[in-house]
């Protein structure tokens, strides 16, 4: 632990980076195409992507800070067991917790959230970030890619709830009288509410970021 | 400071260290969770609760407005007391049994016992026009895991009022169809005993039924193991009831 690194901010533009990164260049589902499968999953509705925002969220900044507490001491032989125990143990919390206080919400999340154990942005911040940082900028690494990964999940059902349901959060948005079984013209897209829809919209949203950010772009 | 040097000084890739060091990790974790655990559950077990007297008050249509309640247990817990006016417990032998609470009988405990052991829990319920309501809860096997319901029946305890049905994990789009409204508004208007009172219970019929038959309704396609089970089920479930049926139906016509 150097003297000089223990003067710097809380705050600094280092730090910092390590949040905003995640949420563009640095995105862990757009350009780093981890924890796809959940984003599929949990994105037909708005509410449950927000909960789920949350809680990888939640999972990815506490198990960085303990693994980055526990980097000198963990033996390297078993890493990878005491990362698995350490996410399994903050994600079973999190099931809990959702159970006591949003059980509605914990049943349409039902085996996704048992399944953020096996989130690839998890083990990868580990692995890549945490073992080797300390706590603080670890702790902010998590947070970063766990909002990078919910952003991109809000996105997606925004979109699939406004027009696969016509609701966002559950309140009707496109007015009941525009429906045709109301005598209008409008018609749910169906198809919105499906696994592929969910596929292309993350299609369209990585295709918008690359062409605004050409660094992204391979040779 | 002096143990946390003589700690890093140990060869963290000994076997000693290494299995002291999971080990210890366990046991703490363990701590942890099981503490977690103990102090949530209250917590969860209202939830179960409230889900349950929804359950039961959706079977005869007076769950409206739970979804935009703000303290979602005292609100179901306030329409429960209003249209749930009575709750007893029967066995196969038509005898009610004193002394046990009908609604905390778990219903698969007593689906596994010999059927002359069972309790049967049942529900009585009053509507707003004063119409009442008997409720029996269902439970069977579906195709991954269980399937529960309950059906609400008329005061001539055959003609069905109205079905609810829920599941653990069945097939969405397929068995998880049990779960919604379109399958579950068939069973309204079917009766379980035909005329000359012999017990028919509800057939589900694969590839539909027919229109006419007053004691079946259409199968959920792509369901086909969901659907048997859930006839099994209501088969199953519903004929326990059958000797508390005679002697209550004895019962009004006599007063009559």
């Amino acid at each position: 632990m150097g003297k000089s690194s223990e003067k710097e901010p809380l705050f600094s533009a280092k730090n910092l980076k390590l949040i905003t990164e995640p949420l563009d260049s640095k995105n862990p589902i757009t350009v780093l195409v981890l924890g796809i499968c959940s984003a599929l999953a949990v994105t037909a509705k708005l509410k449950p992507a927000i909960v789920m925002a949350i809680s990888v969220t939640v999972v990815t900044a506490f198990s960085n800070l303990i693994i980055s507490m526990m980097r000198k001491s963990i033996p390297t032989r078993i890493r990878i067991i005491v990362q698995l125990v350490v996410i399994a143990t903050l994600v079973i919390l999190v099931d809990l917790i959702l159970k006591a206080y949003v059980p509605d919400v914990s049943k349409q999340l039902s085996v996704f959230v048992g399944l953020i154990i096996t989130n690839c942005i998890i083990m990868g911040r580990l692995e890549a970030f945490a073992l080797g940082n300390r706590p603080w900028p670890s702790f902010l690494d998590g947070i970063g890619n766990g909002l990078g990964y919910g952003l991109i999940l809000i996105i997606v059902a925004f979109f699939r709830e406004l027009l696969g349901s016509g609701t966002l959060l559950g309140y009707q948005v496109i007015p009941a009288d525009f429906f045709v079984k109301n005598g209008g013209f409008y018609e749910n897209n169906g198809l919105m509410i499906l696994p592929p829809m969910a596929l292309i919209t993350l299609g369209i949203i990585i295709w918008i970021q690359r062409s605004r950010n050409k660094k992204l772009l391979e040779e | 400071m002096s143990i946390l040097e003589k700690i890093r000084k140990v060869d963290k890739n000994s076997n000693a260290y290494i299995f002291a060091y999971a080990s210890g990790m366990v046991i703490i974790v363990a701590l942890l969770l099981a503490f977690a655990a103990t102090a949530l559950k209250p917590a969860q077990q209202r939830n179960v609760e409230t889900e349950k007297r929804v359950d039961i008050l959706k079977s005869i249509g007076e769950a409206n407005g739970v979804d935009q309640a703000k303290d979602k247990y005292d609100f179901v817990a306030g329409l429960y007391s209003k249209y749930i006016v009575d709750q007893l417990v029967v066995n196969s032998l038509g005898d009610t049994i004193k002394g046990v609470d009908a609604f905390n009988i778990e219903l698969h405990n007593e689906l596994s016992k010999p059927i002359e052991q069972q309790n049967l829990p049942m529900f009585v319920a009053k509507l707003d026009n004063g119409s009442v309501k008997y409720i029996i809860p269902v439970r069977g096997k579906g195709l991954w895991g269980p399937i529960w319901g309950y059906i609400a029946l008329n005061n001539d305890l055959s003609t069905i009022y109205g079905a609810t049905f829920g599941h653990k994990g069945e097939t969405p789009g397929l068995g998880a169809e049990i779960a919604t409204p379109t399958f579950q508004k068939q069973f309204v208007g079917k009766t379980i005993y035909n005329e000359a009172n012999q017990f028919t219970s509800i057939k589900v019929v694969k590839g539909g039924a027919d229109r006419s038959d007053i004691h079946a309704v259409d199968a959920i396609s792509g369901g086909t193991i969901t659907s048997k089970g859930l006839e099994k089920m209501l088969y199953d479930c519903l004929s326990s009831y059958q000797a508390y049926f005679n002697k209550l139906k004895k019962l009004s016509n006599g007063q009559e």
